[in-house]
């Protein structure tokens, strides 16, 4: 394994009785980095992340931290420290005593305790609150005492468990700032469990994304939004158009081939795929354009048309959503900027053009 | 919608009917009130009454509480009480903790019928309880050797049958409290503890047993008072001549109720209540943990 590896999973399975929560996961995760484990409520995420800490061993597989195979190693003696989903403050403690609690039991001496208490306190902007209970705090008070009892024993590698999921939207944005900031600040690694795509994308140096226990894509949030290599990962970052379809080649250029014998070339296909599949193409929304017939380019080998109806918009401010229905019998949603004022709007039942770049196509599994 | 006539008289007749049931609920309440606290009142009332019958008010006097203050035997009664009660309760209240924390975090072989057996004393009558026990003091060859002991300036003959008597049915009162804490209690809390480095004894000092507290002063109180109440097993497991106040009194009533037995029953009542108030301030303490008050005596 290489030097940088801040935590390495090489191969754990986590079974509960019959039931396999993690399956076959392999990450590496580097030293310094914001990594982010992405997936639906039930993919394994918060297994994965038990695992890291010690509350949960492997069924088999291995978990290094900073190189060093964690085998049995109780939580409290692996170098990470946890920020609860719930924050688990201590209710019987002022917020000061649970900040200083991780440092007690490491057996660091009073004055230096004293020091980086009230540094850890400082860093998080809770200054004059040390006294106070927890109870006596507001969510995201909480959060950030969860966040100053962790990172003041500096860990090697802090394990966030959907830190921001019980504070409201507005809240969370700050927040997600604050603690991308924070980590900056600090150096320490960061792994982030999120069901919360919008969340993983902002904050994230890398994004692992889960389903169903299995890591489907590890990469850096606009290659994943970009080139997702799962139709579940398209679908679940962003927002896609799937069009059923049946690939018609795959050299020299990828053509699949619509409902009424439309053909059309697409950038990736999902490989394993084979001539005669049927497929999903898909195509985000904003990558589709409308045009009227006499506007139309030239038609080129990279570029995708196929002539459809408007049949619904739908007007959010930015961007307004078009509906159209396509010859094929198929609906996409092209996401059109509202940039001009005086634009004629397209119009429901208006004939139109539909029109993509060949690389936005991805061709996936159907199922 | 129109009302026909017929629909509003059918309204008074269930208003009446409902304002009767109100009215006559509220009857029974004052009655059972009365049931229960009237005779409480006289009890209370006649201690203060200037002659020896227990009927016939002849006037205030605070005669009978001196008498029961200078009555050697009352007063040695009571702090024997006061010693079982103690002694036991700080050994139930650590035994009942453990059997608690076992219960309620580990599995282990026979855990169903330790769990069965834990609760026993609770639901078997007392009086079994007592006959087993001294079947037991009898077999095992404990006997009632006394425990001599100085307290407060008393020289006390205390059996020690009598104190693992208390002990046996008081470990199960305080288990069940304890576990019902134990069982609301956030397991993260633990948790998060270990992830600070805490080992499991740490966690337990630090965490788990602060956590519980409510839980285990709450078990300790009950046990407290069920041991100052307890009559049947102090009886059975005593030997002969050792009294705790509520054998005393039986003896004493034995040979005729007097004013006396009222104060003394007066002076329990008042330390009942002296232990309620307790309970309850303590209660409302450590009431910013809304959780600490699910569990009343
Ligand atoms: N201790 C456990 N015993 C049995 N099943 C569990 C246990 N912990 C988690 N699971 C199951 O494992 C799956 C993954 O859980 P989890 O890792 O918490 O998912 P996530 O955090 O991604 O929502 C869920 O279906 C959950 O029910
Ligand atoms: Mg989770």
């Amino acid at each position: 394994m290489s030097e940088e590896c801040a935590v390495e999973l090489r191969d754990v399975v986590k079974a509960f009785g019959p039931f396999v929560a993690v399956n076959h996961v392999s990450l590496q995760i580097r030293d310094g980095e914001f990594f982010s484990l992405l997936g639906p409520s039930g993919c394994g995420k918060t297994t994965s992340l038990r695992m890291i800490a010690g509350f949960e061993m492997p069924t088999s597989g291995h978990i290094y931290i900073g190189g060093a195979q964690q085998g049995y190693l109780p939580p409290n003696k692996r170098p990470v420290n946890t920020v609860f989903q719930q924050y688990a403050l201590f209710p019987h403690m002022t917020v000061a005593q649970n900040v200083a609690f991780g440092l007690e039991m490491s057996h660091a001496n009073k004055g230096e305790i004293g020091r980086r208490v009230h540094e850890a306190l400082e860093m998080v902007h809770l200054g004059g609150l040390g006294t106070r209970k927890p109870k006596q705090l507001s969510g995201g008070q909480q959060q950030r005492v969860a966040l100053a009892r962790a990172l003041v024993n500096r860990p090697k590698v802090l394990l966030l468990d959907e830190p921001l999921g019980a504070l409201d939207l507005k809240l969370r944005k700050a927040m997600q700032i604050e603690l991308k900031n924070l980590q900056e600040q600090v150096g320490i690694t960061f792994i982030y469990v999120t069901h919360d795509q919008e969340e993983a994308l902002t904050m994230s140096d890398r994004i692992a994304v889960m389903d169903k226990g299995q890591v489907l894509q590890v990469a850096e949030p606009e290659a994943l939004y970009e080139q997702p290599t799962h139709r579940f990962t398209a679908d679940f970052i962003g927002e896609t158009n799937f069009i059923p379809a049946r690939v018609a080649a795959l050299s020299p250029t990828i053509l699949v081939e619509l409902a009424g014998g439309i053909r059309l070339p697409a950038g990736w296909v999902e490989p394993g795929i084979a001539v005669g599949d049927r497929v999903m193409l898909s195509v985000r929304p904003e990558k589709i354009n409308l045009y009227e017939a006499h506007e139309l380019e030239e038609l080129t080998a990279t570029t995708c048309r196929v002539r459809g109806v408007v049949e619904r918009l739908v007007y959010v401010g930015t961007d307004t959503h078009h509906t159209v229905r396509l010859e094929s019998g198929d609906r996409v949603v092209a996401r059109l900027q509202n940039l001009h004022v005086d634009e004629e709007p397209w119009e429901m039942g208006e004939a139109t053009t539909v029109q993509w770049e060949a690389a936005h196509g991805r061709v996936f599994k159907e199922a | 919608m129109s009302t026909t006539p017929s629909d509003r008289t059918l309204g008074m007749g269930a208003r009446l009917r409902s304002r009767l049931g109100s009215l006559s609920l509220s009857v029974y309440g004052v009655l059972g009130f009365l049931f229960l606290y009237l005779p409480i009142v006289i009890l209370v009332i006649f201690s203060f009454n200037d002659s020896r019958s227990t009927s016939q008010w002849a006037g205030f006097t605070t005669d009978w509480y001196r008498q029961m203050i200078e009555d050697r035997q009352i007063i040695l009664s009571l702090w024997n009480s006061l010693f079982v009660a103690i002694i036991s309760t700080a050994i139930a209240t650590v035994l009942g903790t453990l059997a608690a924390m076992a219960m309620e975090r580990y599995s282990f072989r026979g855990k169903m019928a330790m769990d069965a057996v834990l609760y026993l004393p609770i639901i078997i009558p007392d009086i079994a309880m007592a006959i087993m026990l001294l079947i037991f003091f009898n077999v095992s060859g404990i006997g009632f050797q006394p425990w001599e002991v100085q307290f407060f300036g008393n020289r006390l003959a205390v059996p020690y049958s009598v104190i693992i008597g208390h002990v046996a049915f008081n470990i199960s009162f305080v288990a069940v409290v304890v576990r019902a804490r134990l069982a609301n209690m956030d397991r993260t809390l633990e948790e998060a503890a270990q992830d600070l480095y805490a080992n499991t004894w740490q966690t337990f000092r630090r965490v788990t047993l602060p956590m519980l507290m409510p839980g285990i002063l709450g078990g300790a109180l009950l046990a407290f008072t069920l041991s100052l109440d307890d009559f049947v097993i102090t009886f059975f497991t005593s030997g002969a001549g050792f009294n705790t106040l509520p054998v005393r009194v039986f003896g004493m009533i034995r040979r005729g109720v007097t004013p006396k037995i009222n104060a003394v029953s007066t002076l329990m009542l008042a330390g009942s209540f002296l232990l309620i108030l307790i309970s309850i301030i303590s209660r409302m303490r450590s009431g910013e943990d809304e959780d600490a008050i699910q569990f009343g005596l």
